[in-house]
């Protein structure tokens, strides 16, 4: 928010004499800018400049080894972080936007158990993600006894993406003109028939940018997947939900904390890996805002 | 918000009310409402999980001793339950991270919202986005692999840190938590009103002063807010620290040497796969809590604060 001051000739009077202070200080504050942004090109050129060398077929064609760094592949942690994607997926965008439409269509906030659900998304949403793996540990791989399998791991990050699509969904709902709804009424549509045929058409587009953005977030998650048994050596695909899996987090972090210099090459490569899915996701959402924001 | 976009059916007039029940519409209402619980299920969940294998925990343990005790060496014999060795390398790798990240982010958010041109501010978000986005095994690396052996290279007073240490892993999460203060910040001192601006820049102010005397204060509720919750997000980040700093918990102020926070000691417990019935198995679940605990105050905290801000300007 810049608020622009027109030129007289008293206020250049005063821009143009003293005050050295002015300029120095937009450099630190543009300084502090620039260190974050070099950080992040540093990081990257550092990961890439690593794993350059190892990016071959050998990384999705094989499988991990943990004596023979040469053949070592990550296929099994690739195929693990795809099925993870699109189990977490399904079960965390109906939940998440049926959760949004209850809390903007529906709920009241003058009941205090209305208050109670928000007020507990918005503590969810930070509650750290080692925690979410004690609560799959505990209560879905033991309680449930699910045991450490693919299945116990969606769910688990499911539950901890369920707040960040929530609070999207949230938005994208709540950006939807209310003469939309009103007019859907006045023409004795019921409730339901209005959400479902013109509050979810419009509000679309913002949910499919806050999903993706969620789910990036639980491909790059490592830490409740070392409680769930992702750090096992997996050697084989997964092919049902009940199986053992890997994911690309965890087979890096894996190889990190191997000794050789050839692991740490490997995790590099795998890390461009995971950076690239990312970077493909985060564009499609980046581009089905500006879509989004253009029209609107 | 929602009673003033969707009209209640309660304000129409009787004859146009429905004429037959529309049971549907309750079905789906109440199908919804489940979907909104799963999420009040899950802090239940948490707080279930948490809580037997706690108790089970202190029934052996003393909660005087596991809070006052100072060596953690729950794996080993003969094992000792104190936990301060790893609430003091959480603290201090989190105080390295805060003094990294705050200033840091605080200068960004006022440049963002104060100086920047809108097409600036355009290139400068998403690449906050993409920080906030890096995943943290990745922060974890670079830490380990990149930041420790430059300073253990240059390192210009005595003995430089070890493989493992604590300065590494608490610079590399203190940018990871820069996007986490600046965009909270932004966003509070976005919605200080323009006419507290206006009113300083007619009574002679510069743009440096309206940001530092009447913006940050203004904004201030919301920037506490913002570091709180970064402040949390240091403390629960377990992969930089499983990583970076490694497994020996040990209670130090020296940031140079390897320590073990509590997000260290449950990473490295729950790894393996402890029996159910065991003793240590519980360990896991009474430090969660703790950390759970902790991180709990500091959210509720900042999401107080962040109502605070919002029902004085919006």
């Amino acid at each position: 928010m810049t608020v622009t001051v027109r030129k007289t000739p008293i206020t250049a009077a005063l821009q143009g004499r003293r005050r050295p202070l002015e300029p120095a200080f937009r450099v630190v504050l543009l300084a502090s800018l620039a260190i974050a942004v070099v950080f992040l090109g540093i990081l990257l050129a550092y990961v890439v400049s690593e794993g350059w060398g190892r990016l071959d077929s050998r990384l999705w064609t094989n499988f991990p080894s943990k004596l023979y760094p040469e053949r070592a592949g990550a296929q099994s942690a690739i195929v693990g972080t795809v099925y993870i994607i699109g189990l977490t997926g399904a079960f965390c965008v109906p939940i998440g936007v049926m959760t949004a439409i209850y809390l903007e269509e529906y709920a009241s906030r003058e009941h205090w158990w209305n208050r109670l659900i928000e007020l507990n998304i918005q503590n969810l949403a930070a509650v750290p993600s080692i925690v979410y793996g004690i609560l799959g540990l505990g209560v879905l791989a033991r309680g449930l006894d699910l045991g450490r399998t693919l299945i116990t791991a969606a769910l688990t990050l499911s539950l901890l993406v369920l707040p960040v699509v929530i609070i999207a969904a949230r938005e994208a709902i709540r950006a939807v003109p209310g003469s939309i709804r009103q007019g859907s009424l006045a023409l004795g549509a019921t409730q339901w028939q209005t959400i479902w045929r013109q509050v979810l058409p419009a509000a679309v587009p913002g949910i499919a940018t806050g999903t993706i953005l969620a789910l990036s977030r639980a491909i790059g998650e490592a830490a409740p997947l070392l409680l769930l048994g992702a750090v096992t050596h997996i050697t084989f695909n997964p092919e049902s939900v009940t199986d053992a899996y890997t994911v690309l987090p965890i087979q890096i972090f894996n190889w990190i904390k191997q000794p050789e210099a050839e692991f740490h090459t490997l995790a590099s490569a795998a890390i461009v890996i995971l950076l690239a899915i990312l970077l493909l996701m985060n564009s499609v959402a980046i581009w089905l805002r500006n879509r989004y924001e253009k029209r609107g | 918000m929602t009673s003033a976009s969707a009209p209640s059916p309660a304000g129409t007039r009787e004859s146009l009310r429905r004429r037959r029940p529309r049971y549907g519409e309750a079905v789906i209402k109440g199908v919804l409402l489940v979907a909104a619980l799963v999420s009040v299920a899950t802090t239940v969940g948490i707080v279930a999980s948490l809580l037997p294998p706690t108790l089970r925990f202190f029934e052996r343990v003393g909660v005087w001793e596991f809070v006052t005790g100072t060596t953690w060496s729950a794996l080993f014999n003969p094992p000792s339950y104190g936990v301060l060795p790893l609430v003091g390398a959480t603290l201090l790798i989190t105080l390295i991270a805060i003094v990294v990240a705050v200033p840091l982010g605080l200068a960004a958010a006022i440049y963002l919202s104060e100086y920047a041109h809108p097409r600036t501010r355009k290139v400068f978000k998403p690449v906050l986005e993409v920080l906030a986005g890096i995943p943290t095994v990745v922060y974890g690396f670079f830490a380990l692999a990149a930041l420790t052996p430059l300073l253990q290279d240059h390192w210009p007073f005595g003995e430089g840190p070890e493989v493992f240490n604590a300065l590494s892993a608490g610079l590399v999460m203190g940018v990871m938590i820069i996007p986490t203060v600046a965009s909270m910040s932004e966003d509070a001192m976005t919605a200080v009103p323009s006419s507290l601006r206006q009113g300083a820049y007619a009574l002679g102010s510069t743009r440096r002063l309206v940001a530092i005397r009447v913006v940050v204060p203004a904004a201030l509720s919301g920037i506490v807010a913002a570091i709180v919750l970064a402040i949390s997000r240091a403390v629960g980040e377990t992969m930089i620290v499983a990583i970076a700093s490694g497994n020996k918990p040990s209670l130090t102020w020296d940031p140079l040497q390897g320590m073990q926070t509590m997000t260290g000691y449950i990473a490295q417990a729950g790894e393996g796969d402890l029996p159910t019935s065991s003793f240590d198995y519980t360990t896991i679940f009474a430090v969660g809590l703790l950390l759970f605990l902790l991180t709990f105050v500091m959210n509720a905290f900042s999401i107080r604060l962040v109502r605070k801000y919002r029902e004085v300007y919006e």
